[in-house]
């Protein structure tokens, strides 16, 4: 019998016990034992998630300490500003999409999907305004590789004018600076793009009640993975943004 | 009670059991300390502190990400198995950040 065969067949273990809820697979015992496992999964693969970003953590701390006064005139570019409104979204983003788990528990459908909804839209506002600020860059030549002049760095204009000129070797560093800048948050940004992409699934599918019918295993792993990347945010917003501020 | 009835009460149950339910309140207190702890590693980027910049940001940043794992990723109310499972990434993550910073700062000892 092939693979296909089997699956299409009633198998023998159907006819012993009474069907099962469609949200149940067969194999499970229990929603709870279902669950255990879907979010055993879901952890596995955050931690692949964690040993990634942290590759692009070590490789900014490394160079940080080799190059640290371009590392310093880099980060001076930010809007900390900017940086501090992204983190407050982010972070209500994540508080939404926690209580829109929490009303999948309750089984409550319309107050899921406005939490959802709630999510994908600060999760909007968070990429708009991660948008300007790469936008900025563009404008100030600070994109390595396809826009970059070391202008502000060996000749810092009059708005940057307690800091000190840097030499052109030195000068020329920012580059990595900025490449690790876009590495981390584009790759961040992604992530934001992937998980406001899901939303939109998931809102639609909530929407016909699909997580507070069956099982909302799918919605836990979700905001699983969306307080995963917030936490990334928590850490490259004061590691890009602020700890350079005083030298 | 056969085992099949079993199933069945447990699937018009919410998926947890109540007191693994997470409430709004808590959700809430956390919310606000992670806009405080916002606030503070803002501030504190201000204050001149030298290379305790960089660790008192990154401490505060260490206590939000516990927080967020804690509480709204649910593991403080989660099976062992899951806090086993967080705790070995970390665990692991942390031995080879360690490791690669050691090599790094060791590679040049006593030529500087």
């Amino acid at each position: 019998m092939d693979s296909q065969a089997i699956a299409t067949q009633p198998t023998p273990g159907h006819e012993e016990h009474q069907a099962h809820p469609p949200h149940l697979r067969h194999h499970f015992a229990t929603v709870e034992q279902q669950r255990e496992t879907a979010s055993f999964g879901m952890w596995l693969f955050l931690l692949t998630e964690i040993m990634f970003f942290g590759g692009l953590f070590t490789a900014y701390l490394i160079y940080r300490n080799w190059y640290y006064p371009a590392f310093v005139a880099g980060s001076h570019q930010l809007s900390i500003f900017l940086g501090t409104l992204n983190t407050a979204v982010l972070i209500c983003s994540s508080f939404t999409m926690a209580m829109g788990v929490h009303a999948a528990e309750l089984r409550k459908r319309k107050e899921l999907v406005g939490w959802l909804l709630a999510t994908i839209f600060l999760g909007c506002v968070f990429l708009g305004i991660k948008a300007d600020e790469y936008h900025e860059k563009w404008e100030k030549h600070h994109v390595p590789g396809l826009n970059f002049s070391v202008q502000d760095f060996t000749h810092p204009s009059v708005k940057y004018k307690e800091e000190p000129p840097l030499p052109l070797d030195m000068a020329e560093k920012t580059q990595v600076y900025f490449s690790l800048y876009f590495a981390m948050t584009g790759m961040h940004a992604l992530h934001m793009i992937i998980g406001v992409s899901i939303l939109l699934i998931l809102v639609v599918r909530a929407w016909a009640g699909a997580y507070t019918t069956g099982h909302m295993t799918t919605i836990e792993n979700f905001g699983l993975y969306w307080h995963f990347v917030d936490i990334v945010w928590i850490f490259l917003f004061p590691l890009l943004y602020l700890i350079s501020r005083h030298q | 009670m056969s085992e099949h009835k079993v199933n069945e009460v447990l699937d018009t149950e919410p998926t947890h059991h109540s007191e693994h339910i997470v409430g709004p309140k808590v959700y809430g207190v956390i919310f606000g300390a992670l806009l405080f702890f916002t606030g503070l590693t803002v501030a504190a980027s201000y204050v001149e502190m030298y290379v305790f910049n960089a660790v008192v940001a990154l401490a505060i940043a260490c206590i939000k990400a516990v927080l967020v794992i804690l509480f709204f990723m649910h593991v403080k109310y989660s099976s062992r198995l899951t806090k086993l499972t967080v705790a070995a990434g970390f665990f692991t993550f942390i031995v080879l950040i360690t490791m690669s910073m050691t090599d790094y700062i060791s590679r040049a000892w006593g030529l500087w």
